[in-house]
């Protein structure tokens, strides 16, 4: 994506029109009104005492010091950093792995690429709910074990409040590593085949040339890999919803469930947009340094 | 057979049996899913989902197609698909034209602040739905549509906006511009070079956005929860609605027949289309 404004260095000719200025009128209107205005309205009705109805006198951090007195809010906030860390890790490492072994010419690469990349096709609610019947004690994993004869096998981490959030992983891992085995496999097939060559008349083995050659030389995209995830985790909502639904009681909650329920169910808007411009900011901290970097990067 | 090269057959062999369980661990979930679709009510609960079916029957499909109750509705999850269908059909070709049509302005004419329009648009890409939500619903009630159908293509034309338009203009922006000058030399204007010089060129980048769009809006569940309203509830909401509901005996089968007929319109376009929907899933990365 930051390739997109690093390649906007002007063109020498480009013709003027009336017309082109009135195509792009909606546009700029939607990007204005939709979102600089809503993001901006939902800034500072969490520096008011917004409760059930927008109040528009300026309140500074209460809802802030509320919001982080919470109890549910603080499971939530802390679980995004659980559930980020381990789901940024293992799809990372599942994405890379599998992106190594299809970049070492396999046979029937077409069907192996088939089947990890599907899983990106499903929607989280259909991937929440699937994973959500596999690890159920009752008819998942516990139960396929306890049917091999160890009848008090036990397996319900989905049911516990202190293990329900690490369930998440497994489904995001199976969801989005595939999407980094592409990006990254796309990058490997890039790499300068001298380099190979060099390595293989060095007598390098091949698994050392990958860690500390050809992987060091994709860093700048797996940086890109890291982005993507952590930004999805910050946004997550819909696979928590049909996994746990925040439970048992809000134990395995996220910031973005927080916010959907705080705004719909409860009407407490100055607590959600409290919790929405903690997202946003999530956000903002991983995107704006990155495109920094990356436009710095590109541009030298 | 020198040391060497039994090293690299065992590499190669290994290389195989890690794909191949990686892969088993990937389709698993789909496997189970079919698996149990196809099963009675009770054998679900008497064995775990993973045995195969006894005697596999469909009856659990077309309970979850025309009866699976959604609270004291039961008129299936063919209500949500055709609701998903009428959503999915004009937001994609809103969004796909508006995406078409800006990226094409934003690459080829002389636009005053086109770059700090594009680093805006980027950074719509990336905001969370849930800093924006609140107001577009008082928004929308406010112009009298919210809870609609209209509401919720406007929705998902708003939020397909950034990455389409972005993924027009990377397109467009790699085209030479002698296209456009040689047109406008023959006296073509800007419209007229969209549709007869562009447009033509653009067939694969179409493909792309338009299988983008199509995944992501059939996928949505938040947007169709909030603006759809309880008419047009897309099929994701009625299939969680179906899945969580927990009075009398959980009907396992149905459920996951239910999922499957939801996964199953997206599967499809993937498997058709393969090539196209990587590109667009990496070029779209970003959006959700």
């Amino acid at each position: 994506m930051a390739t997109v404004a690093s390649q906007a260095v002007g063109r020498a000719y480009r013709p003027r029109s009336l017309a082109a200025k009135i195509a792009l009128t909606p546009t700029i209107l939607v990007m204005l009104g939709c979102y600089y205005a809503s993001i901006t309205w939902t800034v500072y009705i969490s520096m008011t005492r917004s409760f059930l109805l927008p109040v528009y006198h300026f309140a500074g951090a209460t809802q802030y010091h509320r919001l982080f007195a919470t109890p549910r809010w603080q499971v939530a906030y802390t679980n995004m950093f659980l559930f980020g860390a381990l789901d940024i890790l293992g799809t990372l490492a599942v994405g890379v792995l599998l992106a190594v072994l299809l970049d070492r010419s396999v046979r029937f690469e077409g069907i192996f690429r088939t089947i990890l990349l599907y899983p990106l096709s499903i929607s989280f609610i259909v991937t929440g709910l699937t994973w959500q019947w596999i690890l159920s004690p009752t008819i998942g994993v516990q139960q396929l074990v306890r049917s091999f004869g160890w009848s008090d096998f036990v397996f319900d981490w989905i049911t516990q409040p202190d293990t329900a959030i690490y369930t998440l992983v497994f489904a995001g891992i199976w969801h989005q590593s595939g999407l980094i085995m592409a990006i990254m496999l796309a990058g490997l097939r890039g790499v300068d085949r001298e380099i190979w060559r060099a390595a293989r008349i060095e007598g390098i083995p091949v698994w050392r040339t990958y860690i500390s050659i050809v992987l060091p030389i994709l860093r700048p995209l797996m940086v890109t890999c890291v982005v993507l995830i952590a930004i999805a985790v910050v946004k997550s909502y819909e696979l928590v919803v049909a996994m746990t639904n925040g439970g048992p009681g809000f134990s395995s909650d996220l910031p973005g469930k927080f916010v959907v329920d705080f705004e719909f169910e409860r009407a407490n808007i100055g607590q959600a947009s409290a919790a929405a411009t903690v997202m946003l900011g999530s956000v903002l901290a991983i995107v704006v340094p990155y495109l920094y970097f990356e436009l710095a990067r590109k541009n030298r | 057979m020198t040391t060497a090269s039994r090293q690299a057959r065992i590499g190669r062999i290994g290389l195989y049996a890690l794909l191949v369980w990686v892969c088993l661990f990937f389709s698993i979930p789909l496997l189970v899913v079919i698996s149990t679709s196809l099963k009675t009510s009770d054998e679900v609960r008497t064995f775990s989902i993973f045995t195969l079916p006894a005697a596999p029957s469909i009856a659990a499909w077309i309970k979850a197609w025309a009866s699976a109750c959604t609270g004291l509705n039961c008129g299936g999850v063919r209500v949500g698909f055709w609701n998903s269908v009428r959503i999915l059909i004009p937001s994609v070709i809103i969004s796909v034209t508006a995406g078409s049509v800006t990226g094409y302005a934003l690459s080829h004419w002389r636009i005053r602040g086109a770059n700090v329009i594009m680093l805006l648009l980027l950074l719509c890409a990336f905001i969370p739905y849930q800093v924006i939500l609140y107001p577009l619903v008082k928004t929308f009630s406010t112009i009298g549509i919210y809870s609609s159908l209209p509401c919720i293509i406007a929705v998902h034309v708003i939020f397909g906006l950034p990455v389409m338009s972005l993924l027009f203009r990377n397109f467009y922006a790699g085209l030479p511009e002698e296209l456009v000058k040689a047109a406008r030399i023959d006296g073509a204007g800007f419209w007229r070079i969209f549709v007869s010089v562009m447009l033509p060129m653009s067939v694969n980048i179409l493909i792309v956005a338009t299988i983008l769009q199509t995944t992501g809006i059939w996928n949505d569940y938040l947007l169709g929860l909030i603006f759809a309203g309880r008419d047009n509830m897309p099929m994701t909401v009625q299939l969680n609605a179906i899945a969580t509901t927990s009075t009398g005996i959980i009907e396992y089968n149905v459920n996951t027949a239910a999922a499957l007929l939801t996964a199953l319109p997206p599967l499809l376009v993937y498997f058709v289309s393969g090539r196209y929907f990587v590109r667009g899933i990496t070029a779209g990365a970003v959006k959700g």
